[in-house]
C-alpha cells in the first residue's frame, strides 16, 4: 500500500475470477465472429474451422458465467437477475444478452447446421450416442432437398443475426467497465470497442490453436492454407486492436486529467510486468512483427519466405503469446482498475491466492473446463470436414459408414 | 423534547491535548450529558408528533450538512456508527470515517485516516512545514443521482421516498458492482453476511424522530442532519448561511451531504 486509500478500499473486490469472465466471453465472441465471417463472406480457406469454431464458442459460453457465479456473495440468489432485473443496470442485462446469444444464436445455428447430420448419424445406429443424437434431432427426420435448403437458409439468417449479437455480447462486457464513471481507468467510451477487437484477436488465436492441435491429435496433415488465412486475419485484427489501445492511451496522456498522476504511478509501480511486458511487448508487438513478416497478408505471401514447418511453429507460438497478452489485457483492466484509490491519492495491492474459491486453482479449473466441454461436443457432433454428411448422401440416408469415419 | 431531539453543542471544547480532550468527551458521553455540558442545543428535525406509527416518508427528504471547520477529528462519529449499526470492528469497514489532511506549502497533500479516526490521529513529524491542516468526516453522500442504485443488477440497493439510499440485505447478491460504481468509497462487503453495506443515515433512528448516531455524538455540532427542502430545517439554515460544496461534483451524482468550508484538495 502506498499513499492514502479510503478505508473501505482495503479489500480488492473483483479478483481473478472476474478477470476470467471477460476473457472467456471474449473467446466466445471471437470464435463466433470468425465462424460467421467465414460463412457470410464465404472464405473458403477457413471453412474447415467453421463447425469447430461454433462448438468452441458454445463450450466457452457454457463456462463463461461460472467465474461470475463463484465470485458472488450469494450465488443462490443469482436467479433474481432474471426474475427482478433492474432495467437501468448494465449488469442486469447480462442474463438477457447471454440467454439470447446462447439460445437464439449459438444453439439454433449449431442445430440447423448439424440437423441433417444428426438425422443421418442416428438412423439405424445403436448405443447411447445414437440415442443422444436422436434426441438432439428433436424428432426431425426430413432429409428432402427442400428441408436441406431451409436448413442452409435458416443457418445463414442466424449467422447474420449472430454477428451483431456477438458484437453485443462482448461490447456489453466492455460497457460494464466503460460505464463506471467513478473509475477513471475504466470510464472510456472506447472500452466496448477495445474489448470487441481484443475479443476477435483472442478468438482467432484460439481457433488457430484448437485447429492446429486437433489436426495433430487426429494425425491429419495441418491445412496450411487454412492456417495462413487465420494468421492473416489475426494480423488484421491485431493491427486494429493495437491501434485502438494506442488511441485510448494517447488520448488519456494528452488530456492529462485529474487522474493522470495516480494512473502513471500505477503503470510504473504495479503494471510493468502485466501491461508493458506481457500485454504490449510479448502479447502484441512480438506477434505483430512475427505475423507481419511471415503471414501471407499481402498478395498471398509474407514478407519473408518461410518453409511451412517453421511458419506453422511461428503461428503456434504467436497464438499462445496472443492468448497470454489478451489475458493480461483483461487483468490490467479488471485488476488495474482497482489498484488505485478513488481518492486518487494512493495505490493498493492485489494478493493472488493459490487455493480458495477465488484462487489460481479454481481459475485454472474454470479455464480447463471449456476444453473438456469441447471434447464432449466434438465426440457428439464431429466437426471435421470428412465427417460432414453431404446433401446427396443425406438424401440416401446411409449413415453407418459416416459414423465409422468419425 | 420529543419533537426536537437534541444532539450536539455549537461550541467545541477549549484547548488541551488530544488525550485530555478525548477522556473528557468520553466521560461526558458516558454520563449522557454531552448536550448539557456543551451548552447550546442545535435544533434538529422535528419528529412526527404521534410517534413512529404515523411516519410518512413522503413528508421528508433528508440530507446532512458537515462544517469542516468544526470537526476536531475526535472520531466519536465513526465509533458511534460502528456501535449503533454493528459495523465490523476491524479498520477496513466503515460507514463513516474521518480523514486528516496535511497540505504543505508546495501543495503536496498527505491524507490519513488511521482506524477511521476512531483512535485519534498520531502526531506527524513534518508538522512544521504544513500550510494548512483539517479533518473531513466522510460517509455515503446519499446522492440524488446515485450510481450505486443505477448499477445494482437486482435492485437490492434503492432510494427511499425520503431520499435515503439503502441496501436490502435479503436481496443483495453480493456482486460488488455498487462498490465499483461508488466514487466515494462509502460501501463495503460485510465479511460475514457477504452483502453490500453502507451508511443508512441510521434510518431505524430517523423514522423514530431521532437523528443519526454520528450526529447525536458529535461534540462540536460539525454534523447537521435534516430536511433538504424545508426552510425551517436546521440543514436548510446551514445551507443558507454557508458556502456549500459537495464531493466530486463533476460526476453529477448530486450528493445530499453538503460541506461548508471544504478545501479544494478534498476528494
Amino acid at each position: 500500500m502506498q499513499g492514502y486509500i479510503y478505508p473501505n478500499e482495503f479489500e480488492l473486490h473483483w479478483g481473478l475470477l472476474v478477470v476470467l469472465y471477460p476473457y472467456l466471453t471474449g473467446l466466445v465472441a471471437g470464435a463466433f465472429i470468425l465462424a460467421s465471417l467465414s460463412r457470410v463472406f464465404n472464405v473458403k480457406e477457413v471453412q474447415p474451422t467453421y463447425r469447430l469454431s461454433l462448438l468452441s464458442a458454445l463450450a466457452f459460453l457454457i463456462a463463461a458465467p461460472l467465474p461470475l457465479l463463484a465470485h458472488l456473495g450469494h450465488p443462490e440468489r443469482s436467479f433474481e437477475i432474471f426474475l427482478t432485473p433492474n432495467p437501468r443496470s448494465a449488469m442486469a442485462m447480462f442474463g438477457f444478452v447471454y440467454a439470447w446469444y446462447l439460445m437464439v444464436v449459438l444453439l439454433l445455428e449449431i442445430w440447423f447446421d448439424y440437423r441433417k447430420d444428426l438425422v443421418v448419424w442416428s438412423q439405424g445406429a445403436r448405443g447411447p450416442m445414437a440415442w443422444l443424437r436422436r434426441i438432439l434431432t428433436l424428432g426431425s427426420t426430413d432429409l428432402s432437398e427442400r428441408a436441406l435448403r431451409f436448413d442452409r437458409r435458416a443457418g445463414k439468417f442466424i449467422t447474420i443475426v449472430g454477428i451483431p449479437s456477438a458484437f453485443l455480447l462482448h461490447g456489453y462486457v466492455g460497457f460494464i467497465f466503460g460505464s463506471v464513471k467513478a473509475n477513471p481507468w475504466w470510464s472510456s467510451v472506447l472500452m466496448p470497442v477495445v474489448f470487441l477487437f481484443s475479443a476477435i484477436v483472442s478468438g482467432i488465436a484460439l481457433m488457430l490453436l484448437v485447429f492446429f492441435v486437433s489436426s495433430l491429435l487426429r494425425f491429419k496433415p495441418v491445412d496450411m492454407a487454412c492456417l495462413d488465412k487465420l494468421a492473416a486475419f489475426l494480423l488484421y485484427a491485431l493491427i486494429v486492436d493495437f491501434s485502438l489501445e494506442m488511441l485510448d492511451f494517447t488520448q488519456r496522456l494528452y488530456e492529462a486529467e485529474e487522474s493522470i498522476k495516480i494512473l502513471s504511478e500505477m503503470l510504473s509501480n504495479r503494471l510493468v510486468l502485466s501491461l508493458i511486458v506481457l500485454q504490449v511487448l510479448i502479447g502484441t508487438v512480438v506477434p505483430l512483427a512475427s505475423l507481419a513478416l511471415v503471414a501471407p497478408s499481402v498478395r498471398h505471401r509474407g514478407l519473408l519466405r518461410v518453409p511451412d514447418e517453421l511458419r506453422r511453429l511461428i503461428y503456434f507460438v504467436v497464438a499462445i503469446l496472443i492468448e497470454i497478452g489478451i489475458f493480461s489485457t483483461r487483468w490490467n483492466v479488471v485488476i488495474g482498475g482497482q489498484l488505485f484509490s478513488k481518492s486518487l491519492r494512493g495505490l493498493t495491492v492485489y494478493k493472488l491466492e493459490l487455493l480458495g474459491l477465488e484462487g489460481m486453482l479454481t481459475a485454472g479449473a474454470i479455464l480447463l473446463l471449456p476444453f473438456v466441454i469441447l471434447y464432449v461436443l466434438v465426440k457428439l457432433l464431429p466437426p471435421w470436414p470428412e465427417a460432414e454428411v453431404m446433401p446427396e448422401v443425406a438424401s440416401e440416408g446411409d449413415s453407418a459408414a459416416l459414423v465409422q469415419a468419425t | 423534547m420529543a419533537d426536537e431531539p437534541a444532539t450536539s453543542g455549537e461550541s467545541g471544547p477549549g484547548c488541551g491535548s488530544t488525550q485530555d480532550r478525548r477522556a473528557f468527551l468520553k466521560a461526558c458521553v458516558a454520563a449522557g450529558a454531552a448536550p448539557l455540558v456543551a451548552g447550546m442545543v442545535v435544533a434538529q428535525e422535528p419528529a412526527p408528533a404521534d410517534g413512529p406509527a404515523r411516519y410518512d416518508p413522503r413528508e421528508h427528504y433528508y440530507g446532512m450538512g458537515i462544517d469542516v471547520n468544526k470537526c476536531i477529528g475526535c472520531g466519536r462519529c465513526a465509533e458511534a456508527c460502528k456501535a449503533e449499526n454493528n459495523v465490523p470492528r476491524d479498520p477496513h469497514h466503515f460507514r463513516t470515517w474521518v480523514e486528516r489532511y496535511f497540505i504543505q506549502a508546495d501543495g503536496e497533500t498527505a491524507v490519513d485516516s488511521p482506524n477511521g479516526g476512531i483512535d485519534g490521529f498520531p502526531e506527524r513529524a513534518d508538522e512544521a512545514g504544513v500550510e494548512r491542516t483539517f479533518f473531513v468526516p466522510k460517509l455515503c453522500n446519499h446522492c440524488a443521482n446515485p450510481p450505486c442504485v443505477q448499477v445494482c443488477p437486482v435492485g437490492a440497493t434503492f432510494t427511499t421516498e425520503d431520499g435515503v439510499v439503502l441496501v436490502d440485505e435479503d436481496y443483495c447478491i453480493g456482486c460488488r458492482y455498487c462498490i465499483q460504481a461508488c466514487p466515494y468509497g462509502a460501501r463495503f462487503i460485510h465479511p460475514v453476511k457477504r452483502i453490500a453495506q453502507k451508511c443508512t443515515f441510521c434510518y431505524h433512528r430517523v423514522v423514530q424522530g431521532l437523528v443519526p448516531a454520528c450526529v447525536e455524538v458529535c461534540p462540536t455540532g460539525a454534523r447537521i442532519f435534516g430536511e433538504v427542502h424545508r426552510r425551517s430545517s436546521p440543514l436548510e439554515r446551514f445551507r443558507r448561511f454557508n458556502q456549500i460544496q459537495v464531493l466530486k461534483p463533476h460526476l453529477n451524482t448530486d450528493p445530499k451531504v453538503y460541506y461548508a468550508n471544504l478545501d479544494g484538495q478534498v476528494r
